[in-house]
């Protein structure tokens, strides 16, 4: 049995107080516009002081609202984010907005089913 | 056997640990704790630096412009390539360079020019398909993806699983069984490129090891000319099985590596870390735990080193590197195991490498043939190769 490819929870609006309910733990997460349009994948990695809470938080500090937000907590967070970036690459021929002025160095490919 | 270090093995071995301890490490300390690769920038300097060491591309062979360095000095080598976070499954994050798969040396002269040249040269990456969701340790039985005849070439349809950088890869090597009534005699090694029609890589299998991850492949009616046939149609396990051989000796250097710097960081700590009044360097408990972390390495170390001199004189070595294998993945988890343990909830970590070093280590007891089957392969040997 494998995990679910695709990160498909329901959209929630990024806000300050969505954020602040938000685990400090690993993982990833997508922003995306009010439209549903997926602007950027992140990762909640060891280094974010209070995991996905503080990677959140300042994603809504720098965007301001309007976006929308979910998010997939996991320990294998990097493996996961390569994931998603070649599943989203592979759907829609390009990377997300956001993660395309700074692509991860040697990003590979998936053809999913 | 003799396994003190030469004058020139040590300068060298000197000159790697100066390199990861000046270099490496500190890059790390702004890296993501699961990071394997560094940023472009540092990537380029950093191999710069080794051509001017002298010391890339190590593992290649002389006659290809390698730097003709014995198995048992790279083993050495290894070793300390090995000492930091990412060392177990990237070490110094590849600016040794690497040789490319060691199969595709007896390939052709057109596959050379196609594959093996571009490769050397840092243009192509490969990956190695062999294992499969029926299995990987017995691949002259599990190997189910099949290659047909079809329009003077061959037709492949299967599975592959738990197979690093084939999406980031160029080309690979896949292992397929083109004679179902022939065991072990009915397998084919195959380059295919991975851009070709029918080839997909379908998923990162996710695992204890987050960031060098696996993938699940899929071949569909993927149609490759005779020309990819690498070696004989049928005889395409004696590639395999080579190749499982020979990797087992540098597998067991990294265990090796990983154990000596976890060994070392047990060492300072209990010498620094005072409880109940009392360093922990001073309690029985712990001084019986650094022990055993001491004859764990050096009982990994001898056997490797045992199995690199073999094969560098050109004796069967299959014995010694199932051995080396063995040891070294299995005592060297136990060295990590014990140094958490000296660390206390510290060593629990990810401001520490010894988490990712758990995480990793423990893969080791099953990656390039599990502990079992390396004891099998042990037991043939010393009960006679017609005990199945």
């Amino acid at each position: 049995m494998s995990l679910r490819l695709r990160l498909d929870k329901p959209w929630q609006p990024l806000t300050a107080e969505t954020a602040q309910r938000l685990p400090g733990q690993l993982g990833v997460y997508q922003i995306a516009d009010g439209q549903g349009t997926v602007l950027y994948i992140g990762q909640a990695g060891a280094r974010s002081p209070f995991g996905l809470r503080s990677e959140l938080q300042r994603e809504f500090a720098e965007r301001g609202p309007g976006c929308q937000f979910r998010v997939e907590v996991n320990q294998q967070y990097r493996s996961r984010w390569f994931e998603l970036l070649m599943v989203h690459q592979a759907d829609h021929g390009s990377l997300p907005v956001d993660n395309a002025k700074n692509p991860p160095p040697n990003l590979g490919r998936l053809s999913p089913s | 056997m003799d396994f003190e270090p030469s004058d020139e093995q040590q300068m060298l071995i000197d000159q790697v640990r100066r390199y990861v301890r000046e270099e490496i490490i500190p890059l790390e300390a702004k890296l993501d704790p699961d990071a394997s690769e560094l940023p472009p920038e540092d990537f380029k300097r950093l191999t710069e630096k080794t051509k001017a060491m002298g010391l890339f591309g190590i593992d290649i062979p002389k006659e290809f412009g390698g730097p003709d360095i014995d198995i048992v000095t790279r083993v050495l080598l290894a070793i300390e390539m090995a000492q930091h976070r990412a060392g177990l499954y990237v070490p110094c994050y590849g600016t040794f360079g690497g040789a490319g798969l060691a199969q595709i040396f007896e390939a052709n002269e057109d596959q050379k020019e196609r594959y093996l040249y571009p490769t050397l040269r840092g243009e192509k990456k490969a990956f190695f398909g062999l294992t499969e969701p029926s299995g990987g340790s017995d691949p002259a039985r599990a190997i189910q993806t099949k290659a047909e005849r079809k329009d003077n070439g061959w037709v492949l349809n299967g599975a592959k699983i738990f197979i690093s950088n084939a999406d980031r890869a160029q080309y690979g090597i896949v292992f397929a069984r083109t004679d179902a009534s022939k065991g072990r005699a009915g397998i084919t090694c195959f380059i295919i490129d991975s851009d070709t029609p029918g080839f997909h890589v379908r998923r990162v299998v996710h695992t204890l090891r987050s960031s060098h991850y696996a993938t699940e492949l899929e071949f569909k009616d993927c149609w490759v000319s005779d020309h990819q046939v690498l070696g004989e149609v049928n005889k395409g396990f004696a590639v395999a099985n080579d190749r499982l051989t020979r990797q087992r000796i540098p597998y067991a250097a990294g265990c090796i590596g990983v154990a000596i710097a976890a060994h070392e960081m047990a060492i300072e700590w209990a010498k620094m870390r005072s409880t109940f009044g009392e360093k922990l360097a001073n309690r029985q408990a712990v001084q019986w735990m650094l022990v055993d972390n001491e004859i764990d390495i050096r009982t990994a170390k001898h056997f490797t080193l045992e199995a690199a001199e073999k094969a560098r004189r050109g004796l069967p070595f299959r014995i010694e590197a199932s051995i080396a294998k063995l040891t070294a993945s299995e005592g060297g988890g136990r060295v990590v195991d014990r140094a958490m343990q000296i660390h206390g909830g510290m060593g629990m970590t990810k401001d520490l490498p010894l988490e990712r070093w758990y995480r990793e280590m423990r893969i080791r007891r099953v990656g390039e043939g599990p502990s079992e089957v390396q004891r099998m392969v042990i037991a043939r040997e010393i009960l006679g190769s017609n005990l199945r």
